[in-house]
Order: C-alpha cells, then structure tokens, then sequence
C-alpha cells in the first residue's frame, strides 16, 4: 500500500519574494477548504494545506520557467490530488472552481523569466495562456490517475474477491472431504435421496446393515423400502415431509435386507432445505436396533415371567390360555393339571424361605424336563402353584396320566443343600372341549378339582366332576354374583302386613328381600343372606333395602309420628358395622320417613353377648327414635331378662311357639301357660309383642286371649310385591283413625 | 446466524458488504455495482453519509496516533474492512516504525483484499474470523505470532460492533475479549446510534438488511456498558468529531449530525 503522506517532491524554482509565498499559503487554503470532504483523505487540514502549498509552489515555479513544460508540472499536480485520495470528482471540479477564480499574478507568477532571470516577452497574455494550461492540465492529470486508480482497484478488488472464492471453494473442498469421512465412517446408515424419492447416495453403512450393493441402492426409489410389517402412519409421515408439511420424523421400522432378512432400526428421516427455505433434499439416519428391541424383548420377558423360576407367569399363562381358546379349531379339547406343593408353607417356615425358592426352582425344572418338548406349558401361578397346559388333549385319561407323572417327579427325593427333602403334590385335572367352556372357567375348575384333591387326603390328584361342582358353584356363584345383581336391580323388596289382633287394623310392614336370579328365578333371604353376610356384600345390600323400604314406606304412609311402620331386617354383621347408624340415618332423611315409622329386626342370636360396639349402635338407633324389634324370638327364653337391658319396642314371637301349641281342646297346656307368662312377661319390659307364622282364626283367637299385640302371617297375608298392595284396604282411613298425622305428610324428599 | 468453524464462509458477491459500501462511502474503487447501488441509495436519503464515514475514519487515525503517544505499539484492529488510505498500520508505524498491526475481518472478500495489500509486510497479519468468537480468534496462530498478549495492545473495534445483533451478544463478546488484554492495554471503539438523527435511523437500518451484517444502533448508555472494565479517557464517550480533533473549531459544528459516538478506554 503506497502511503499518500508523502511530501511530494520539494519546489525547484521556487525563488519568490516571501510577499508571494504569502499569497500561496492564502491561495492553498482557500483551495483546501474548498475540496475538504469531497473524499477521505487521511491527512489533518494542516497537512492538506501544506500538500497544497507545494503544489502551488511547483505551479508557480513552472510559470516562472519559460523552458518549463506547463502540462507535465499540471498533469502532476492533477496526480497528486489523487495520491492524496482527494478521488472524488467534485474534489476536481472544487479546484478549477478555485484555480480558474485566480490569475498567475496572485501567486506572483504573472510571466515567465528568461534564463538570465528576466521576464520574458510574453507579458501578461502569455502568462495567462500558460495558466489555462496548466489548470487543464491539473484537471487532465486528475482524471488519468483517478482512472487508473479507479481500474487498479477494481481489479484489486475483483481479484480479492476470486481469491476469496477460490480460498471458500478450497474450505467447502475441505469441509465436504470432512463430511465425507463422517458420511463414510459413521456406523450409523445414512442415506440421501432427491424429493422424487429418488436416492443420490448412501454411506457403507447403510450398505452394510440392508446388505444390498452400492448401486442397487442407486437404482432404487424410497418407495422401494416399504415393507410389508409397516404401518400406514410411516408412509403418512413420509408423505408429509416430501410435501414439506414437516421437516423431520422418526420411528422404529423393519426394512427388508438384501437376503431377504428383516431388520429393525431407529429411522430419522429430515428435510433438507437450501437457503431461500424450499425443500431439496431428505436425509435418512438409520440405525440397526436389533439389540436395543431385544433388550426390550428381555425385559419383557421378564415382566411376563416369573423370575424366580423362569416360567411363564400368571398373566403370561392367561395370555396363552386365551390365545388358545381364541385360536383353535372347532372341537379342540383342552386340558389343564392345576398343582400346588402338600405342605409347602411348613417347608418355608421351617428350613426358610431360601430353601423354599430352592425347592421351587427344582419343582421348576423338573416339571419342564417333564412336557419336554410335548407342546404342553408349564406357568407358576404364584406361591407354589404350578399349572401344566395341555393343549388339543384327547381326554380324561391323558390327563389323568399326565397327573400321575406330574406326582411322581414331584415326589422323587430332593437335594437341598446336604437335605434330603421329599414333597409331595396335589393335583387337579380338568380335561374339555373348548367350545363348552371357557379360559376363566376352565381355570376355576381346576383350582376347585385341586381344592378337592387336598380335602380328600392330599398327595393324589382328583379329576373335575361337574356334578359335584354345580352343588359348590350355586353358593359360589351366588355370591360372587349378588354385588353385580344389586347393580343390575335384581333384588327386590316384598311387604308383608303385621295387623293388630283386636281390630285387624294395620300395625306395621314387614320388608323382605327378594333375588331374582336369572337363571335360578325368585330367591327368598334364606338363600343368600348368608352367603352375602360371609362375603361382605351384606352391607351394600342392607343398605340397599333400607333406602328402598323406607322410600316405600313414606309412598305409603307419608311423615308420621305415629301409626303403622316399615319394619326392615338386620343381619347380624349388619349390627357389627359402624356405618350403619349413618345408612339408617341416610335412608330416613333421604325418604321423608319419620324414625318412627321405621322398625329394625335383630335376632336374637346378634345380640347375645353383644360386644360393646353393638350396644352401642342399639343405643344410637333408639335414640334416634327407630324402633327395634327382636326376631324369631323363642329358642332361648333365659336371655329375656339379658334383653332388658336393650332399649327395645317389640317382641316378634317365632313360628315354632304358635306350630307347637296344640289344638283347641288343650288350651291350658304347659306350652300356653309359658307363652302366657312370656307375653306378660315382655308386657312387664314394654314391648309389645307380635306372633309370626299366624295361619288361622282359632291362632288368633287364642293369641288375643293371652293378651299378644299383633300377628303376621298367611291369615293376615302372605309377602307381595309393593305393586300388588299399592294401597292397604284400611290406610284410607288412617287419617281419621290417626289424629297425629302431620301437614307436612305429603312433603317427602324430591 | 453463526456457523460452525469449521464449516466455510460463503462468498456471495451477489449481495452488498458492509465492508465494500464503507470503500464507497470513502471514495474508493474498491466495490462493486451491487455495493455502489445501495450506498447511492443511502445517500440519497441521507446525504451526510459519505461526511459521516470520513468522520468515522478520521478518528479512528487520530485515536491510532492518541495511543501510539502513549506507547502502544500493538494494534488488533477488529473489523478493519477494506485497506483504503490512511490505514491503522500506516498510522501507527508513522508514530513507531516498529508497530505491529493485525487485521480481522469476517467478510472473506476484505480479508483476502488485504491479504494482497499487507502480503509482504512482517509486522503485519491479516485474519478472518468473526469478532462473536473471541476464542477462536485469540487462538489464531497469526495473532499470536505477531502480537505479544502479555504486553499492552490497542484493540480497535471502529464501526464494527454496530453490526453484532443484541442476540448474538456483543457485550459478552467485548467482555471476552477484555479478559486476554493485558493492563494498559486500550480499546479503541465507535458505534452508530440512532440519537444523533433518530429519524433517519430506520431507513437506513433498512438498507442494510440487504447485507450479511445488518445493523443493531445503540444508546449512548448502552455503548458505556462496552467500556466496563475499561477508563474512558478524555474527552470520554462524544460524538465522533469531539474526539480529540485535529481543528476543535472546526469539529464544532452540529457534531451530533454524525451519529456516531466514540471513545477510547484504558483496561485498569
Ligand atoms: C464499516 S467497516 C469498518 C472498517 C474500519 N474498522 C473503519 O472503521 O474504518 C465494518 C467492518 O466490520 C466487519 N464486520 C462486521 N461484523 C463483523 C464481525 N462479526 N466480526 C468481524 N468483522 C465484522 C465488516 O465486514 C466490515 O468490514
């Protein structure tokens, strides 16, 4: 780079008075000033003017100098404006402005001298034609240097410009040789293809994982690599991204190798875009996950295994089991060996859990080596239950072989440690055709054979019989089925009428359940009560009748704090329950019923011995103004004087007293003096008494004359459905007979 | 957007360069008609244009001469652009022959311009690299050939910094760079702003967009934060002709119509 701070070459002639050097330094700045920030010229104005100054020096110097060439001196000047950067035209046209606004006077060159220091001829005309030239010759000068400046910095620039080309072209050559070792050397397929699916070039490795050659992949469109396991989703996404709608995806997807292998990898499929944004190219990363699923495989293995043993567990053998039944043929029979261990839980407390899960390991092994390869599986359903799965079985008798074989590995003697340990098995077999029953089924069979197998003596196996099953499954079933039959609305609640033995007018309601069964039709209480008080469904169903007896009740007889009453039965577990004061307190309000009107029925066997809690919830229920009764009261006497203590209302004497006493001729027997002192007896308490079974007027008669309240049954009526008594022939007039009722009667609960 | 070192800068002669305009702008050759028809079309809105570059350029020399007097003799000139007339070597080696000047540019075109320009001289080294990576910069083995870092240096980020959005964090950059200085060392910095003509500003931030760097002007507080860790030297942070100028008479005249602000810092 050529500095323009030099001086320029110092003035030869330059012998002028200092008068005139004066007029130059004038002269120089006023040039200056005027082309000051035409261009940028890297000098202070100080210097510029001092640059000035010498070339009006050497300006002056020519004009004295007749032998002077006047246009060289100019055409340097005009240069050393340029050299100066001074490069703008306007510069130029600033300093004629300036120069031509003077006379070579002014600088004190008015004309040339002679060699001898004269001046010449010329005068004044000829100095002042050497001016012009000399001006012209500035601007000449100017011009031919700003050109070649102008051309020189062009082609600076211009080769700048391809040296910055070539240098990019050079990196982009470097940098593409980088991304083609990455391209060559990634263990990860890589895969490009034009928008056409066509594809442009794949990496070794992807050659390497699908196995075709180098060209096949080239002759090949994306499309190409469909392959059949695929879902519709991967080709939805890939459509989308060709369409540029999304700019990459991935997923898991098998693809087809060359020797026809399938092969499962991870595929990221990107758009590539260029710089205005339009989609160009895809890119396909693809790798090989193989490994990676069978690593998931193992930990679903695991999760369908049990990993104590290593077979299959319960929800893996249910799997099958299902797929079995799903999948064969019609008249497929299927059988199933349902095993547990005689005595296990003693092993495991006695020589410990580890030499437990020894033992169960061994049974494991034993019971695999033993289907072998017969196409039978083998599960642990958990603890030391094991199940052996005979798939197309031809009957029994296979079965049953099998179950003997099954008791005899079980049986050999085992090693444990330095033990010699001999377990034995039960087994229960069920063998069926598989259109007559189902998984669940067939499993339940089993385990209920099993159960069969160990009631009659352990260590044996015991075959399926479905008679004997029918018997277990009514109270079985029964009871599994009751919570979903109190969903479905299948019980129902029957009314019998209690009526008081002077007048016949009605003393109370007595609710009773009623199921009806599908299958089995009406079932009175006594079928399944019980069964729901074992299983626990008791409370739901309790709780069921009370919302129902109460709302009846309150159709019946509206609000009342006196007069005829609901009287609704306890079952025994219902009493040991806490919720219960709450549930009668619910299906009150929720019913418009007064408490009043309600009566509970508790035998009298629920409240012997009554724990604390029971007396308690008595108490509760009293207080709050319910009424209870006492069921079935007769078969122990002795404890009347224990109900004294109870806050009771009724006395509900059992059908048994009234089927005792004998016919009209022995009223005085011994039997009737003891219902005679029991009925005074329970007067005595205040309760009121009521006979239960009352079939006929001669029943009723003998009752009134030993002083009983009320009576219930055939004579009076048998229990109906509520539709069948939608009014009681006497309710009419209760509210005459009764002057309690009250003006909020009909104001029951929405 | 920042590209990966090792991927190449790309060389689009297709669009205008901040570094071609500015050679325009001072009266040079060194651009192209790309370059001329957008500088032609900023001045025609803005007429102070080509006076703002000089004034721009003008301190830069004058605060090469400040710090070469107060013995400085290393100089990193970031964003040195096109070698016009009037460069920072030639006005630091004019205040000590021995003055060692390296160039940095990001623009591919200046960089190997002055490459040509400087090729044979010693005390000189010319590198691209983009000022928002400080790391790879003060890594080069040219800067480090010709620049001892244990000894002060003037860094020079003259009408470059305006050209590093908020995004990209030229604070950070500046920071970064702040930290390899040795004390005594000097920054040397100007900074277009819309505060001195706030209703040409947009426009011409307009006309930038059409280059690889368009601008990001700054208030005069925010380019204060530059100078942290820094001690502003007198006259502090004014607008371009107030720094220390040649004809304070001169330089009086609505100095704000620059839009520019300048300063010099001593790092503590
Ligand atoms: C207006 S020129 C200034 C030249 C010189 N510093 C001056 O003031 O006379 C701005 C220069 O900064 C360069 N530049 C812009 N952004 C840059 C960055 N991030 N890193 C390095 N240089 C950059 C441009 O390429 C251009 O050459």
């Amino acid at each position: 780079m050529r500095s323009p701070e030099e001086e320029p070459p110092a003035s030869t002639g330059g012998t002028g008075a200092a008068g005139d050097d004066g007029e130059v330094q004038r002269l120089a700045m006023v040039w200056a000033g005027a082309v000051a920030g035409t261009s940028y010229v890297p000098l202070p104005q100080g210097e510029v003017e001092q640059l000035l100054v010498g070339l009006l020096r050497r300006m002056k110097a020519v004009l004295l100098d007749a032998s002077g060439c006047a246009r060289t001196v100019g055409m340097e000047v005009g240069a050393a404006l340029i050299d100066a950067h001074f490069t703008n035209p306007r510069s130029l046209s600033r300093t004629l402005d300036v120069l031509l606004g003077e006379c070579p006077a002014t600088i004190g060159a008015s004309s040339p001298m002679d060699a001898d220091g004269n001046h010449g001829a010329g005068g004044p005309r000829m100095a002042e034609r050497r001016w012009k030239e000399l001006v012209a010759a500035v601007a000449e000068g100017f011009s031919s240097a700003l050109q070649e400046r102008a051309l020189r910095e062009q082609e600076d620039i211009l080769a700048a410009a391809a040296q910055a080309r070539e240098q990019a072209r050079q990196e982009l050559h470097v940098s593409e040789e980088r991304f083609r070792a990455v391209f060559e050397g990634a263990t990860i397929g890589i895969g490009i293809g034009d928008l056409d699916g066509r594809i442009l070039d794949v990496n070794p490795a992807l050659v390497r994982l699908l196995g075709y050659p180098l060209e096949e992949f080239r002759r090949r469109s994306v499309n190409e690599f469909m392959h059949p396991a695929d879902v519709e989703r991967v080709w939805q996404l890939y459509d989308e991204l060709i369409r540029g709608e999304r700019d990459h995806f991935q997923l898991e997807k098998q693809f087809q190798r060359f020797n026809g292998e399938s092969v499962w990898t991870n595929l990221t499929v990107s758009l590539l875009r260029d710089r205005e944004g339009l989609p160009r190219y895809q890119l396909a990363l693809i790798h090989d996950v193989t490994a990676l699923r069978e690593l998931r495989r193992q930990l679903e293995f695991e999760a369908h295994h049990d990993s104590l043993t290593g077979l299959a567990n319960r929800k893996m053998f249910l799997t099958q089991l299902d797929d079995l039944f799903a999948t064969a043929a019609a008249g497929t029979r299927a059988g199933l060996c349902f095993l547990d261990l005689d005595g296990f839980k003693a092993v495991n407390d006695t020589l410990g859990h580890e030499v437990g899960d020894h033992l169960l390991v061994m049974v494991a092994r034993r019971l695999e080596s033993l289907v072998g390869d017969r196409g039978l599986s083998v599960a642990r359903l958990g603890g030391d239950e094991f199940v052996v799965l005979v798939p197309g079985s031809s009957g029994s008798t296979e079965l049953i072989a099998l179950a003997e074989e099954i008791l005899a590995v079980v049986a050999r003697p085992l090693r444990l440690g330095s033990r010699q340990v001999l377990v034995t098995a039960s087994v229960g077999v069920v063998e069926r055709s598989i259109a007559e029953i189902t998984p669940a089924e067939l499993l339940r069979a089993a385990d209920m054979t099993l159960y069969w197998a160990k009631a009659d003596g352990k260590s044996q196996w015991a075959l399926f019989e479905p008679e004997r099953d029918a018997q277990e499954l009514t109270r079985y079933s029964l009871s599994s089925a009751l919570p979903a039959a109190l969903v479905r609305q299948d019980l129902l609640v029957h009314y019998q009428p209690l009526r008081r033995l002077v007048d016949g007018s009605l003393h109370g309601v007595e609710a009773l359940v009623r199921w009806n069964h599908p299958r089995l039709g009406l079932l009175g209480p006594e079928n399944f009560i019980t069964l729901a008080e074992q299983s626990g469904s008791i409370v739901a169903l309790g709780r069921h009748v009370l919302q129902v007896a109460c709302r009846q009740a309150f159709a019946w007889f509206g609000a009342r704090s006196s007069g005829p009453f609901v009287s609704v039965n306890l079952a025994t577990r219902q009493l040991r329950e806490e919720s219960l004061v709450e549930d009668v307190r619910q299906a009150l309000s929720n019913s418009g019923l007064r408490p009043q009107q309600l009566q509970l029925e508790i035998t009298e066997s629920a409240v012997i011995g009554t724990d604390p809690l029971t007396g308690r919830t008595l108490q509760a229920l009293a207080d709050m103004g319910v009424r209870l009764a006492i069921d079935d009261f007769g078969t122990g006497y002795s404890n009347l004087i224990y109900l004294r203590r109870l806050p009771l209302d009724e006395l509900k004497l059992d059908g048994t007293f009234l089927r005792e006493l004998p016919g009209e001729g022995g009223v005085d027997s011994l039997d009737v003096q003891l219902l005679a002192s029991l009925i005074s007896l329970a007067h005595l308490l205040n309760l009121t008494v009521i006979a239960e079974g009352v079939e006929t007027q001669a029943q009723v008669d003998l009752l009134l004359s030993l002083g009983c309240d009320a009576g219930q049954g055939t004579f009076f009526g048998a229990a109906r459905p509520p539709e069948g008594i939608s009014a009681f022939d006497d309710l009419d007039d209760l509210d005459a007979a009764d002057g309690s009722a009250e003006a909020d009667a009909g104001t029951g609960p929405s | 957007m920042e590209r990966p070192s090792w991927a190449p800068a790309e060389v689009d002669l297709t669009r205008p360069s901040a570094a071609r305009v500015y050679d325009f702008y001072l009266g040079g050759s060194h651009n192209l008609e790309v370059d001329r028809r957008m500088a032609r079309e900023a001045i025609e809105l803005w007429p102070d244009l080509p006076a703002i570059m000089q004034s721009n350029r003008a301190f830069m020399r004058r605060a090469v001469r400040y710090v070469a007097e107060q013995g400085i003799t290393q100089f990193l000139d970031i964003g040195s652009g096109i070698p016009t007339v009037g460069n920072v070597h030639e006005a630091a080696q004019q205040a000590d022959p021995r003055a060692r000047v390296v160039y940095v540019d990001n623009d591919p075109v200046a960089v190997a311009h002055s490459r040509a320009i400087l090729g044979g001289d010693e005390r000189t080294a010319v590198i691209q690299a983009d000022l928002r990576q400080p790391e790879a910069l003060f890594e080069h083995p040219s800067l480090t050939a010709t620049l001892d870092l244990d000894q002060p240096l003037a860094v020079l980020m003259v009408a470059v910094l305006h050209f590093v959005p908020d995004e990209d964090d030229p604070n950070g950059a500046v920071e970064k760079i702040r930290a390899r200085l040795a004390g005594g060392s000097y920054l040397v910095l100007s900074h277009a702003s819309a505060e001195g003509r706030p209703e040409k500003a947009g426009s011409h931030r307009q006309l930038y967009r059409r280059t690889a760097t368009p601008m990001t002007m700054r208030s005069r507080t925010e380019l204060e934060n530059f100078f942290d860790g820094f001690e502003l030297v007198e006259p502090g942070l004014v607008w371009l002709p107030l720094w220390r100028p040649d004809d304070p008479a001169a330089a009086e005249q609505q100095p704000e119509r620059t839009t520019g602000y300048a300063g010099v810092g001593r790092k503590r």
